[in-house]
């Protein structure tokens, strides 16, 4: 097996044609061979790349961007495993990462976490057992806390400023225990979460209130794999699976007046009220008035075929990769 | 005859079949061959045998030093080509958007349609053929680099045949413009002048230059008018003495008619301005006005389609392919259709003129010249290493309905035959298997069958590809392979203790039985340790606790000592008696259950009823009198302890409850 790491420039916004299309494609500027799948990575900053890997290892790569290389700076070897560390023939893959430099925080199929500093050879800090159940997904809810869902439908949150090895706080789903896949926190509202499942559902919790989520929507059809709020304008979600299709979720209220009912728009877009469980005012994502608060929706993939596995997005800019070996650059997301 | 019948025999490199036998054995997708000293002469043959399976066991100790090698034979190795990989991910996304493509349009749109699926193959081709070359060039490993410039030269050669294909097949071009498509796959592909014609034009006076003339010629042989009249210009402006020829020859050229694409003129039309245009340039010959000037003359002869002036010109048009087109232009620019193959085959012959004999790729082309589409597909699949390219073709062609069902000796057509080949070569690929997924969906016969058999020996090294794989077989309705995938996951977590993943992948299978193995687990450490480990998934079971029995009595027992923590007594005593009674709770457990209802029992406040003493009473009776091995369980001191301080217990509480519940409430 071949897996490398590649950084590729898709150009700059000097090349913009005289409409404003983007021309030329993403060219490659380097790589470096990886040990086992990629799972999952983050920037730590500007220069610093953390990977997840399938074996286990969690890696920092540098990218040089003076003679543009990438090497590897500095890796945790069975970061994640089964069993014993000493017997065991294979890590156990390492499913999440995320970073908020200096600090690493990963998690994985054996449900540990652990907590890396970049400077630091040995873990910070690791929850053993932390779930008896596949940890899929983490990030930050605050700087000490971090949130994480598993594959039996819970999303936990984590105090590291506390010494005991259970989470401070449990949420589940109402029905089956659908596995939650991805988890992503409102940027500017931290009580604001979505997570998304096997069953391509959307949930939307007010980590504040309940142990259930707010709102419920049926999305895709097939597992999601990622979602993401954008950054700067977070009316706006991206959710990607299985299915292929990447859509996005439109909350922000310059929506002209439409009726209520279901109409389908031009290409792919419904509107959709969703329902809602409990009362809350403020965000979009929250509330819960189905006549003045529509949702656009858009599948942003026309021909879909294989899995859409992870998307990013930033500014006016979209990039997500298929199963088809394919990455695609969107620079004019609101255009 | 069916096309398995001239498969080469494999060579296995590094194995001597001279000093050693070889056995083999097959796997999924790939051969293990293994040398063994079978059949040695002089001794019987179960000796001999015996021996050898020994010896490739234990390792030779007593007879020469040698060692067993084993072999991998794998049969596609052109799936694991890096560069090759775009070619399959992109042909995938052609040939989905083929399948799904309407099938009512009809006539015109459907064709315009299919030949814009063709060029995209073709686009997919020569991407991929400019990546390699890329590839080439920048590569320093001699090997490496020979290996690219073969992978370029056959990708050059598959693009040829389908460009000719698509004219022929695809587009079914007619008269008229038959001939123009077919310029235009000549001036593409012969490229072997390319470099000349670039120096002679970028020279400062180009009709000084040497090979000046050869480039006339070869813009001349490949009917581009306008780029020879434009040098033959610059010869005119040095060469004022041959003004006048010059003339003549342009206005010539300019005059030819050529088939056009629009429907402007008709054949006939077209035939009778040939016709006059042919005897003016005839007279114009034979009056001599071009004597002087050989190269002018020699164009003219050329214009005219005299064969032996065009075979001269034989290095610039380097194949016989390119010298039929030419005869064609200046001969019987209306050809039709049916009729290339008769001039296909003297073109041959003329050109070969039986200093060499012709190659593959020149078989494969005149089969598609005399349109035996059949002949095509079978002589590329005996050429080329892989099935890539038939199984695209051939399904192309079936869209355009030019196969009859041609069918095989085991059933199916030759279309659904090499679309099976090709996938099935793809799912031997550790990332490739998730195409060939689809192309096994479209075939009606024997796909589902197929996926069957493949999708369940992908190893699934992360849960991510198992799920993946789990989702393929849901829309499928394959339950069979779901629950095998599932219970083999299932199995996997549970050895390596994550039990949590073990009981979800157990609920994605609905698969009672290995949650009834998982739960049994947890209350075995629950035994072993007084404490249940894995507290959230136990607590939150939800409504997957009705999976199994087990599980529910599980989740709630697990509730009972809830309740007993939250000291809930009168509600964890009910519980407790349920789980008994209802016979939700399996009969080992009893024992754990009466015991754990001790402390309950001794409380300084009654809890259990009399009614629920009582049937307390009934089901510690029930255990101890079932028991068939009375004596055993009579010798074990901590069980009759038990017992003995259960009875007691149960007796004094329903002493206690007798009384309480005699007792008249108030003063």
């Amino acid at each position: 097996q071949d897996n490398r790491i590649s950084i590729w420039s898709a150009g700059d916004l000097g090349n913009a044609g005289l409409n404003g299309e983007y021309h030329g494609e993403p060219h490659l500027l380097c790589d470096i061979q990886h040990n086992g799948d990629v799972m999952d990575m983050q920037f730590l900053d500007q220069e610093r790349i953390v990977v997840a890997s399938s074996t286990g290892t969690v890696t920092i790569f540098r990218h040089h961007q003076n003679n543009q290389t990438l090497s590897a700076n500095h890796r945790w070897e069975k970061a994640h495993y089964h069993v014993d560390q000493d017997t065991s023939c294979g890590g156990a893959a390492c499913t999440g990462v995320v970073c908020n430099n200096p600090e690493i925080v990963t998690v994985g199929e054996d449900g540990r976490i652990n907590l890396f500093r970049a400077d630091q050879k040995d873990a910070v800090r690791t929850i053993d057992n932390a779930d008896s159940s596949t940890l899929h997904a983490v990030t930050f809810l605050r700087t000490t806390e971090i949130l994480t869902v598993n594959s039996i439908g819970q999303l936990k949150i984590w105090d590291l400023r506390q010494q005991r090895n259970e989470p401070s706080q449990i949420f589940s789903l109402a029905g089956d225990r659908v596995p939650l896949h991805c988890v992503d926190r409102h940027p500017n509202q931290q009580h604001i979460v979505a997570t998304g499942g096997q069953d391509g559902m959307l949930s939307i919790w007010d980590i504040r209130q309940g142990t259930m989520p707010v709102s419920l929507l049926n999305a895709h059809e097939a597992e999601m794999w990622e979602v993401h709020f954008h950054p700067s304008d977070p009316d706006h979600l991206f959710t990607c699976s299985e299915d292929g299709s990447l859509w996005h979720w439109d909350t922000s209220t310059n929506v002209s007046e439409k009726p209520s009912f279901l109409h389908q728009g031009g290409r792919s877009t419904a509107y959709l009220s969703h329902s809602t469980i409990n009362q809350s005012v403020v965000s979009a994502w929250l509330s819960n008035d189905p006549t003045k608060d529509r949702m656009e929706i858009t599948n942003l993939i026309p021909n879909q075929t294989l899995s859409v596995n992870s998307l990013d997005v930033l500014g006016p800019c979209l990039v997500y990769g298929t199963d088809a070996e394919a990455i695609y650059v969107n620079r004019q997301l609101f255009a | 005859a069916p096309l398995t019948d001239t498969v080469p025999p494999q060579v296995v490199p590094g194995a001597d079949s001279s000093s050693r036998q070889l056995c083999f054995a097959w796997g999924p997708a790939e051969v293990l061959v293994c040398e063994t000293l079978f059949g040695r002469a002089d001794e019987g043959e179960a000796g001999a045998a015996a021996r050898a399976l020994t010896d490739s066991v234990a390792g030779t100790e007593d007879r020469a030093p040698s060692s067993s090698r084993v072999f991998v034979v794998r049969r596609d190795q052109d799936i694991y080509i890096q560069t090759l990989r775009k070619l399959f991910n992109e042909s995938h996304g052609i040939f989905m958007g083929l399948q799904r493509s309407e099938e009512e349009l009809a006539g015109k749109s459907r064709k315009a349609q299919l030949v814009q699926v063709s060029k995209n193959y073709r686009s997919v081709i020569r991407a991929c053929m400019e990546d390699m070359h890329q590839a080439a060039v920048s590569t320093r490993d001699p090997a490496l680099q020979s290996q690219y410039s073969t992978q370029v030269s056959i990708l050059s050669a598959m693009e040829l045949i389908w460009n000719l294909c698509e004219i022929l097949f695809v587009e079914a071009a007619t008269a008229g413009p038959l001939l123009l498509r077919l310029l235009d796959w000549v001036r593409l592909h012969v490229c072997d002048v390319d470099s000349m014609v670039r120096e002679v034009l970028s020279s400062e006076s180009p009709s000084k230059h040497k090979l000046f003339w050869n480039v006339v010629d070869v813009f001349v042989l490949q009917g581009r008018m306008e780029e020879a009249q434009h040098l033959l210009s610059k010869e005119a402006s040095a060469n004022p003495t041959s003004m006048n020829m010059y003339k003549i020859l342009d206005d010539l050229m300019k005059k030819m008619p050529v088939p056009s694409l629009s429907n402007t003129q008709t054949l006939t039309e077209l035939e009778l301005k040939w016709q006059h245009w042919h005897e003016e340039c005839q007279r114009y010959l034979q009056d001599g006005t071009f004597a002087s000037n050989p190269h002018m003359e020699s164009i003219c002869k050329i214009l005219l389609g005299d064969e032996d002036a065009i075979l001269e010109k034989k290095e610039l048009m380097t194949t016989w392919y390119h010298f039929l087109v030419t005869r064609l232009l200046y001969s019987h620019p209306t050809v039709k259709p049916m009729e290339l193959r008769f001039y296909a085959q003297s073109s041959m012959d003329l050109f070969l003129g039986g200093e060499s004999s012709p190659e593959p790729l020149d078989m494969i082309l005149m089969a598609a010249f005399e349109f035996e589409m059949h002949q095509v597909i079978k002589e590329c699949s005996i050429v080329l290493s892989n099935w890539w390219f038939v199984a695209h073709l051939t399904d192309l062609l079936d869209h355009c309905k030019l196969l009859q069902s041609h069918n095989l000796y085991f059933g199916s057509n030759m279309r659904e035959f090499l679309l099976l080949e090709y996938a099935s070569g793809l799912f031997s690929h550790h990332s490739l298997w998730q195409l060939g997924v689809d192309y096994f969906d479209h075939c009606p016969e024997y796909g589902r069958v197929y996926l069957e058999l493949h999708i369940e020996r992908i190893p699934l090294s992360t849960e991510q590809k198992a799920l993946k794989v789990l989702r393929i077989c849901e829309q499928r309705q394959m339950h069979e392979q779901v629950r095998s995938i599932c219970k083999i996951m299932a199995m996997k977590a549970l050895r390596n203790n994550r039990l949590g993943s073990a009981l979800s992948w157990s609920i994605r299978a609905k698969d009672a039985a290995f949650a009834t193995l998982i739960s049994d687990r947890f209350l075995k450490d629950y035994c072993e340790r007084g404490c249940f480990s894995d507290l959230d998934l136990i607590d939150n079971l939800g409504p997957s606790m009705l999976l199994s029995d087990r599980l529910t009595f599980l989740g709630k027992y697990r509730e009972f000592h809830r309740l007993y923590g939250e000291k809930r007594f009168p509600e964890a005593a009910r519980l407790l008696l349920t789980l008994m009674t209802a016979h939700i709770a399996p009969c080992s457990f009893w024992m754990t259950l009466l015991t754990d209802a001790l402390p309950l029992l001794e409380q300084k406040e009654v809890i259990f009823s009399a009614e629920q003493t009582y049937e307390l009473m009934r089901c510690l009776e029930d255990l101890t009198a079932g028991n068939p091995d009375k004596q055993k369980f009579q010798d074990d001191d901590i069980e009759t302890t038990k017992v003995e301080m259960l009875r007691l217990a149960l007796a004094r509480n329903l002493a206690r409850v007798i009384v309480k519940e005699g007792t008249v409430e108030g003063s």
